[in-house]
């Protein structure tokens, strides 16, 4: 309209219920031009992007936490609603509001869009998912709908081919509008009387512009009959997990073959082309062998997050929390905090930030507390490590790797004490408070979307290749460093490593570890293993290659299997299950939980946890005879 | 009756929200207004679809065209005939 707007792009905000489909909408919009950050001040997820109009216009569009209303109950709802009101000083209040819903469902939506209404900015309803509401025959009379609500409304498919065609016309109109329209706020918290005088008004709309055919959705009502049968529904659950346990350990077997073999070539190709000294080392043990020994599980992290965005996409993820809430409540956890745990599995900070989906504080500092206790991703390194070296690689009961096997077990002795300190702490802490509702709608079954899925798993693994690009690569430059300095006296005999900052730092510990069979080389690997534990790995190969020279470097493996006992190498895995988190981590909790003093709680929990399991661990072994 | 005591495939409709002294740790009226945002007004027709395996708990409602998990200690406030 002005040259101004032309020139400035616009803000519009997605606002709408969970589950309406508004993040495919926002990436149907954005494609790929998306950026995540923060909101200043708090830690909830900024996502925003650009797109541009039929017309030439650039807009900002702003995709907000999802939210029956805009009285905020948890710090993601706080978020939609200061910037819905224009209360953050940081933000542009938004140009126009597109508030989504989904076209089958629409009760709730409409109740938030009169809401809205109040908020005085303009507003434009998107039915999405219309090509579902319309091949399951619900008919909806978009002119009637709109001027009973009194808001412009238009339809979407987010996930058709030209789905949002008309969506993005209809925007370049209200572009040319939206700066004049806006009318004071006069939104204040409805109370009980309000929310039913609402629900009313938009069932009567609904009666009035929608004809919903007699059945629902069969599909959906079929497949929950199986998957929330209160025993069949548990055990299709565990069978999900162990499907992902073992897809994860041997689908990404070639591929990690094939990496660890190119970088093997890297190093040795540095190694040729570099005069012998220190540089040479610094390339070949600290750099390639550091980076390569994390990029390796990029394989396993992305099948691991693939999993997780189907089955968020497919619309399991909700079942899944029913199912387990009974399960989760008796160990003092919600069962919505089931979704924040699962996604720990792959690195604790995405599922810590999850846990603002919890809105009870309590709740969500429990969840925050034992949630490292579930990563995966960043042990698969040490475990896979010691797991191929100790346990031979045999097929039992016909089907399942006996490797898988272990590590399953593993996996389910960590998730068993997550639950037993989430127990603990509640009844240390909080036994007097107040147990939260469990309250959670169950979105119909949709089959997830190729491109959206892919999208999902490719920001996961920029994330992760950021972390093994930066903090890991430091942590190795580090840990060279304490390895190869001070350079060995003229003369000496043993391997240079025995001399080093590094030995000296392993053999003071010794006294401490040699209770749990650790010897000094692993101590040399623990400090950097809690700064982050996908680091520990690329130190043993470090120590090992530096002290046994180039041949060892390639099978840190076989080095294990020949300098450890089984009681060692049993107690290094027991005490990976509870060893401290990255140092991320631990900046992520106390960030989340605004106190230095649950950061203390969560690390030293968590080391003496590990001191203990390696502890009971070794001796048993020992006894045993390992 | 309270929805929280009814079985599987009890169908009805909502007659009102009264939220109990022990119904839930929630202020009463933060429960009533939850309940009211997750569509369970006066009139709706409701369904217990599904129950949990301990306790058969929790319940899944299905609340005229949605679809609603709940636990049977807040349902103790749908008041439903």
């Amino acid at each position: 309209m002005s040259v101004v707007a032309q020139s400035d792009p616009l803000h519009f905000a997605l606002i709408g219920t969970p589950n309406s489909g508004k993040t495919a909408l926002f990436n149907a919009l954005t494609g790929s031009r998306q950026k995540v950050a923060n909101y200043p001040g708090v830690t909830v997820e900024r996502k925003s992007g650009m797109l541009h109009t039929p017309g030439g216009r650039s807009v900002n569009l702003i995709d907000l936490p999802g939210t029956y209303s805009l009285r905020a109950r948890s710090p993601d709802e706080e978020v939609t609603r200061d910037f819905v009101l224009g209360r953050f000083k940081a933000e542009a209040a938004p140009d126009l509001l597109l508030c989504v819903a989904d076209s089958t469902n629409l009760r709730l939506a409409l109740r938030l869009v009169l809401e809205l209404k109040r908020v005085g900015r303009p507003l434009l309803l998107v039915l999405n998912m219309i090509d579902i509401a319309r091949r399951r025959g619900i008919d909806i009379d978009l002119d009637r709908l709109s001027a009973e609500l009194g808001v412009p409304a238009i339809t979407a498919a987010a996930v058709r081919r030209g789905g949002t065609d008309d969506l993005m016309r209809r925007l370049d109109e209200l572009a040319a509008t939206s700066e004049t329209s806006s009318t004071p706020a006069q939104w204040q918290a409805p109370a009980a009387a309000e929310l039913r005088a609402a629900q009313r008004e938009a069932d009567r709309i609904i009666a009035a512009a929608v004809k919903t055919p007699a059945s629902p959705d069969t599909l959906t009502s079929r497949l929950d009959a199986v998957l929330l049968h209160p025993v069949a529904g548990l055990v299709i659950l565990l069978a999900i997990l162990f499907v992902m346990f073992q897809a994860v350990f041997t689908w990404a077997k070639p591929l990690m073959d094939l990496i660890t073999a190119g970088f093997d070539a890297l190093g040795a190709f540095s190694h040729t082309m570099l005069p012998d000294g220190l540089l040479q080392s610094f390339v070949e043990n600290g750099v390639i062998s550091g980076v390569g020994s994390v990029i390796v599980f990029l394989p396993q992290i992305l099948i691991l997050f693939l999993f997780i965005l189907l089955l968020e996409d497919l619309g399991y993820m909700a079942r899944a929390a029913f199912l387990m809430d009974r399960i989760m409540g008796g160990a003092g956890l919600h069962g919505r905090a089931f979704i924040p745990l699962l996604s720990s599995f792959a690195c604790a900070i995405p599922g810590i930030m999850a846990t603002r989906v919890i809105d009870n504080p309590r709740d969500r500092l429990t969840t925050i507390l034992v949630a490292p206790l579930m990563t995966w991703s960043v042990r698969i390194p040490v475990y896979t490590l010691i797991i191929s070296a100790f346990i031979p690689d045999r097929t039992i009961w016909g089907f399942a790797s006996l490797q898988g096997v272990v590590m399953f077990g593993l996996y389910a002795a960590g998730i068993v004490s997550a639950l037993g300190v989430s127990a603990l702490a509640k009844f240390m802490f909080w036994r007097e408070s107040p147990t939260p509702p469990f309250m959670l709608e169950l979105p119909d079954y949709k089959l997830p979307r190729p491109r959206s899925v892919l999208m999902g798993v490719y920001t996961r693994a920029r994330m992760f290749l950021h972390r093994a690009g930066t903090t890991i690569f430091s942590m190795m430059v580090l840990i060279w460093f304490l390895a190869s300095f001070p350079r060995p006296p003229a003369g000496a005999t043993g391997p240079a490593i025995d001399y080093s900052l590094a030995a000296l730092i392993g053999h003071a510990m010794e006294p401490i570890t040699s209770a749990i069979g650790f010897n000094w080389q692993i101590n040399v690997a623990l400090i950097p293993g809690m700064a982050a534990r996908e680091v520990a790995v690329a130190a043993l190969g470090t120590v090992y290659a530096i002290e046994g020279g180039k041949e060892n470097a390639a099978q840190i493996g076989q080095a294990l299997a020949q300098h450890w006992s089984l009681a060692t190498a049993l107690a290094v895995l027991a005490w990976y299950i509870f060893a401290p988190q990255c140092a991320s981590t631990l900046a992520v909790i106390r960030r989340e939980t605004g106190s230095w003093k649950w950061m203390a709680v969560t690390f030293g929990y968590m080391l003496a946890l590990a001191y203990a399991a390696a502890f009971v661990t070794y001796h048993t072994a020992a006894l045993l005879g390992g | 009756m309270a929805l929280g005591l009814a079985h599987r495939g009890f169908r009805g409709h909502i007659t009102g929200i009264a939220v109990g002294g022990d119904t839930s740790d929630l202020p009463a009226g933060e429960l009533e207004r939850r309940l009211l945002e997750l569509g369970f007004t006066e009139g709706a027709e409701v369904e217990i679809l599904h129950e949990g395996l301990f306790g058969r708990d929790p319940i899944a409602v299905r609340v005229n065209d949605a679809t609603v998990a709940i636990r049977r200690r807040e349902a103790m406030a749908i008041l439903v005939s």
